[in-house]
């Protein structure tokens, strides 16, 4: 009896800290003022957060049907390993698109080439010595 | 004490929801629509999971499933798109 009221405290501990954790990272996407930035919070907080979601739903079922079973552990896998690529992809993709940063984003995300600030545009090497 | 835990977490579920339709609609560039439907179909499967748990059944989690792996696939098509101006070159 006393076994099943610990467990039902993990699996509560767990929803809460799952809900918690997607909105905190949704909240930074909301809130934060730089594509970079917003960057941060869905890819860490919110995968924590479906992570913590579905290891309280595999805990639910392991303990009411009494054995565990693969479904979840197939979705937190698969999520887990997607999420990283999905996250290179778009940081490439903004990367590309040069889009605009505030100041306190560390490490200056793209440098402006000389043509885009400089007061002479710079020949291209194919063209020779011009 | 599991019916309390599964309502704060269905609500903070939903909040997260209304943030990233919040941050689809007024997202300044394309990528930050990109992410934040992103953002939304991850919740989603969170949503599906708690309504799994709320239902007392497990055949929602080949939905969730189908979601993560078309919605992953469908974000990388895109940004291939965005990057390179086609999909398959």
């Amino acid at each position: 009896m006393t076994l099943y009221v610990i467990l039902e405290g993990v699996i509560a501990f767990f929803l809460v800290a799952g809900g918690i954790f997607a909105f905190i990272g949704s909240l930074g996407m909301a809130h934060l003022r730089d594509f970079y930035m917003r960057l941060h919070g869905p890819t860490k907080a919110t995968t924590l957060g479906i992570g913590c979601t579905l290891a309280a739903s595999m805990l639910y079922f392991w303990v009411t049907e009494g054995k565990p079973d693969i479904q979840e552990m197939l979705i937190t896998l698969f999520l887990f390993i997607t999420a990283p690529v999905s996250a290179h992809l778009l940081a490439k993709t903004g990367l590309h698109q040069q889009l605009k940063y505030v100041k306190k984003t560390s490490g200056s995300p793209h440098e402006l080439r000389r043509e885009e600030v400089g007061e002479k545009p710079v020949p291209h090497p194919d063209k020779g010595h011009g | 004490m599991l019916d309390t835990a599964l309502w704060i977490s269905l609500a903070l579920v939903v909040m997260a929801l209304l943030m990233n339709v919040y941050r689809l609609a007024i997202g300044p560039s394309l990528p930050d629509r990109l992410l934040a439907l992103d953002t939304m179909y991850v919740n989603s499967i969170a949503l599906i999971v708690l309504l799994g748990l709320w239902l007392n059944t497990k055949t929602y989690f080949e939905a969730a499933l189908l979601i993560a792996m078309l919605g992953f696939i469908s974000t990388v098509a895109v940004c291939k798109y965005l990057l390179r101006g086609d999909i398959i070159e």
